[in-house]
Parts: structure tokens; C-alpha cells; sequence
């Protein structure tokens, strides 16, 4: 009994190390680097939110949230953002059913329904700039332009890459490496409505109940 | 808890089976239809409310509905971190709920410490010299 539990004199001496190199397939740390790159990007967005909660009540004599902000509109824009998480999630189940054609359906609903908040986003902020409110005007209207204009960019750049992996999917179908660029592009498009439920809380209601 | 559901072979004990499991799934766990949906009517039942509080006014006094519109807004990020983006304790074997917990702790305190530096400062200020503070752009 004694002698099973030390090393038997037969075999190989003990390694410390791996011996056989492990395999690495390609985009094995694809998700987690993904990952890292959203935290840093929602330091970003801490970053901005700080400084529209400083910059929130400075309005050099302009005007205030109360006057400015529509929340109808507000509240279709956080529905369409809303809904096209919930499609975005549909296409990410169909891609796992490598069924191509759903996939590419309801990546083309959810591009909709993100150009649809981007356009109410251009059409509120030019509605701004037209009344005079334009980010020139106060430290307020500064820093909710940068804000905002921060996640409508990023929402801008979402739609571009679904775009583009719509394209990749039609043309070579729901290979592992494209089923990679649609997760990546899942965690991105959530984290950006994440990121709205902060803005159209803490920049909206509240900036209308202040 | 939501890592059940998935079942794609998180516990299988050795290293190679993992690697498996990360080539084909990326690592990050995967949600179903169920779950999609039971996230998207929770976020539509803490969403509306907050707008619909603040539209109608039904409380009068707006700190009480300050309260209210951002503990919905706390939840509904829960809600969205675990029914979309899939947040468990067991995805890249912890990692990204570390990097997370790491990120939250920055942003708590960059934004936390802004508000409360800022305001102080603010407060200190003689009213004639706050013009700088309140007319100064970016």
C-alpha cells in the first residue's frame, strides 16, 4: 500500500510543466479579449457620465433638461434600442443553429431597428441645434452632447460591423470564425443598450425631474 | 444558476475539454429563446415604470421618484448583464465576472468621486469667482 502512494520506481519522472504543447485554436481568447476591450470602454462612458454629472446643472443661463428634452421620444428610442437586443439575440440562436437565412432575417431587423434610434438621435439633435441648444451653449449641453454622442457613435460603428457581417455570413455562411465576429458583435450591441439604460435614466428622467 | 441551461460541457474536468468547449462556444456562455424573452419583458416591466413615473408625475415629491426611476435603472442593468450578455461566474473561468467586478469598482468611484470633489468645490466657492465653473465649456 505504502509503495502505490510514492512514485513507483518504474515510471517517468514527474513534470512541473506541460510536455505536449496544448493546442491554441484560432479566437480561443477571442471572447475574453473582447471582453477586456467593453470594461475599458465602459471606463470611457464612466468617464463622460462624471463629467455630465458635474457639467449636469451648469447651464449658463440657457436652458435646463425640463425645457429641452422630449421624453416620447426618449422612450421610442430606448423601445427600438430594446427590441433590437432582443432580435440580436434571435439571430445569435439561429446562428447556432447554423440556420443562414434567419440569421441574416433578423441581423437585417435588428440593423433596422438600431438605424431607427439612430435617426431619432439626429433628428432630436438637430432639433437642439436648430432652438439654439447646440453643445456650444453650456457646460450642460457639452457635456450631453459628448455623452450621447459618444453611445450614438458607438451605436454608428455597431450598425456598420452588422453590416458588414451580414455580408460575411451571406457569403461564407455560418463558419466558427464568423460565429465568432457575431458573438463578439452580441456583447457589443447588449453593452450598448446597457450603457443607454444608464443615459436615458440619469440624463433623461432625472435630468427632467431636477 | 442561469450556467445550468447552457450545459455545454463547463464541467468536464480537464483542461483539453475545456479548450474544446472554448473553440466551438468562445468561451462565453449562450442563451436561448426562453431566456431572451425572460429578459426582454423583465427590462420592458422596469422600463416602463420609470418613464411612465416621470411622464405622469404621480409622485409628488421628485426626490422620492429619483429613487425610485434609479433602482428600476440598477436592476434592469443586472437583468441585462445576465439574460444578454450572458454574465456568469463560469465563463473564461471567472475572468470576465473579475474584470467586470473591476470595471464596476473604477466606474463607482470615478463617478462617485467627480460628484462629491466637484460639488465641494463648487460649495466653496465664493459666488463671484464660480463663474468659471458655471459658464466653461469641456
Amino acid at each position: 500500500m505504502s509503495t502505490t502512494t510514492q512514485t513507483a520506481p518504474g515510471t517517468e519522472a514527474p513534470s512541473y510543466y506541460d510536455l505536449d504543447e496544448h493546442e491554441h485554436p484560432p479566437g480561443a481568447s477571442t471572447m475574453l479579449g473582447f471582453w477586456l476591450y467593453l470594461m475599458s470602454d465602459c471606463l470611457i462612458f464612466a468617464m463622460l457620465f462624471a463629467a455630465y454629472g458635474v457639467y449636469g446643472g451648469s447651464y449658463a443661463g440657457g436652458p435646463g433638461p425640463k425645457e429641452l428634452f422630449e421624453l416620447p421620444l426618449v422612450a421610442v428610442n430606448t423601445t427600438a434600442l430594446l427590441l433590437s437586443s432582443i432580435t440580436y439575440g434571435f439571430a445569435m440562436i439561429n446562428a447556432d443553429e447554423q440556420n443562414k437565412a434567419a440569421t441574416l432575417r433578423w441581423l437585417a431587423i435588428t440593423g433596422v431597428f438600431g438605424a431607427a434610434f439612430l435617426s431619432i438621435e439626429l433628428y432630436e439633435f438637430s432639433n437642439l441645434i436648430h432652438e439654439g441648444a447646440g453643445p456650444w451653449r453650456s457646460a450642460f449641453l457639452s457635456s450631453f452632447f459628448t455623452l450621447v454622442g459618444t453611445h450614438g457613435l458607438h451605436v454608428t460603428f455597431g450598425i456598420i460591423w452588422l453590416v458588414t457581417l451580414m455580408v460575411q455570413v451571406a457569403r461564407r455562411g455560418l463558419e466558427p470564425a464568423n460565429l465568432r465576429r457575431l458573438q463578439c458583435l452580441s456583447l457589443f450591441w447588449h453593452f450598448l443598450d446597457v450603457i443607454w439604460i444608464g443615459v436615458f435614466t440619469f440624463v433623461y428622467l432625472l435630468g427632467v425631474l431636477r | 444558476m442561469s450556467a445550468d441551461t447552457h450545459g455545454h460541457g463547463h464541467d468536464s474536468a480537464h483542461g483539453h475539454g475545456h479548450h474544446d468547449a472554448h473553440d466551438h462556444h468562445g468561451g462565453a456562455a449562450h442563451g436561448s429563446r426562453r431566456e431572451y424573452w425572460i429578459g426582454f419583458l423583465l427590462s420592458v416591466l422596469l422600463t416602463a415604470p420609470a418613464f411612465g413615473l416621470v411622464m405622469t408625475g404621480v409622485i409628488s415629491d421628485p426626490r422620492v421618484t429619483a429613487g425610485i426611476v434609479m433602482a428600476l435603472a440598477m436592476v434592469q442593468i443586472v437583468v441585462h448583464m445576465i439574460y444578454f450578455l450572458h454574465m456568469n461566474t463560469k465563463s473564461e473561468n471567472g475572468w470576465t465576472m473579475l474584470a467586470l467586478i473591476f470595471t464596476a469598482i473604477i466606474v463607482l468611484i470615478v463617478i462617485a468621486g467627480s460628484l462629491w470633489v466637484m460639488y465641494h468645490m463648487n460649495l466653496n466657492m465664493m459666488p463671484g469667482m464660480g463663474g468659471e465653473m458655471s459658464s466653461g465649456g469641456m
